[in-house]
């Protein structure tokens, strides 16, 4: 690396990109993660990601949001890829909904796998909008501003996944290892509990 | 209760009826409104409660959608992340040499 600064101001702009962009990798593959569900297809599309940020590096201004900006990218990158081989992405959906349960950690909360099934029975769009804000941090303007909607629209969709994750998790309406999922939010609760101390 | 208000209009007769029998309209109106106001109270606290229950569980889908989404946050980041950046990187300043 030391031969970069030899390249002048150009050079170092580069080198600080380089290295905000390594801190983001591991938010780029979870938000990935949660589009794809797949983890091997889920780094795939991080590396696309990253790769075509580093690309785009020249048109990103330096001190305003990268990793909403490194997130815009990711998704549009997904949603491309989706458009371009439906069939592919059905495949991808449904090696997905397979390594999902098998390629979970058997030792982990049960309450999680719980979860991530309920979140992969939602739409697309509220799916997105719910993990954006709700797990990744970023205000509804900055959600809004990634997937390309009106601030209402990303209120409504976090809304509308909220109500549906909540009603999914509390009916067992996905099968686990083909028998009810019972008592995904009795878990769940107690988990919020256990992790928060004593309420 | 509701019998105290026709217990003054019966004790009270000629010019005092109708001011009696107002009293015990308005005293009638009140407990009236006394049982409404009570009734609401219930049915708010009802749905307090309820608010409560959904704000808790949604709160507890909030807490594990992170730790879902911080577990593979901090997973180490596999070697071929960095393997390609610098590849890219490498790529980029061949171009400008």
């Amino acid at each position: 690396m030391g031969t970069r600064s030899a390249v002048g101001g150009a050079g170092e702009n580069d080198e600080e990109f380089r290295r905000e962009l390594v801190v983001l990798i591991p938010h780029l593959r979870a938000f990935a993660r949660t589009l794809c569900g797949d983890p091997a297809a889920a780094d795939d599309l991080a590396q696309d990601a990253m790769l075509k940020a580093w690309d785009a590096r020249a048109s990103f201004q330096l001190g305003t949001n990268m990793k909403a900006w490194t997130f815009m990218i990711l998704r549009n990158q997904f949603y491309s890829e989706k458009r371009r081989s439906w069939r592919q992405s059905q495949l991808d959906q449904e090696a997905a909904e397979r390594t999902l349960v098998a390629a979970d950690d058997p030792e982990a909360p049960v309450a999680l796998d719980e979860l991530r099934l309920a979140l992969r029975s939602l739409p697309d769009e509220q799916r997105e909008a719910l993990v954006l804000v709700g797990a990744g941090g970023f205000a509804y303007e900055e959600a809004a501003e990634i997937c390309g909607c009106a601030v209402g629209t990303v209120k409504s969709r976090v809304s509308r996944a909220r109500r549906a994750l909540q009603a999914a998790l509390e009916a067992g309406s996905y099968e686990r290892d083909g028998a009810p999922a019972g008592e995904a939010m009795g878990s769940i609760l107690a988990d919020a509990e256990r992790l928060s101390g004593a309420r | 209760m509701g019998g105290t208000g026709r217990g003054i209009i019966a004790l009270s007769g000629g010019n005092n009826q109708k001011s009696a029998r107002a009293a015990g309209r308005r005293e009638a109106e009140s407990m009236i409104d006394q049982s409404a106001t009570a009734r609401r109270e219930v049915a708010v606290q009802e749905e307090d409660t309820a608010l409560d229950e959904a704000r808790l569980r949604q709160q507890a889908i909030g807490v594990k959608l992170r730790q879902m989404f911080d577990q593979v946050v901090n997973e180490p980041v596999p070697d071929e992340f960095l393997e390609i950046l610098r590849r890219a990187d490498q790529r980029s300043a061949a171009r400008k040499v």
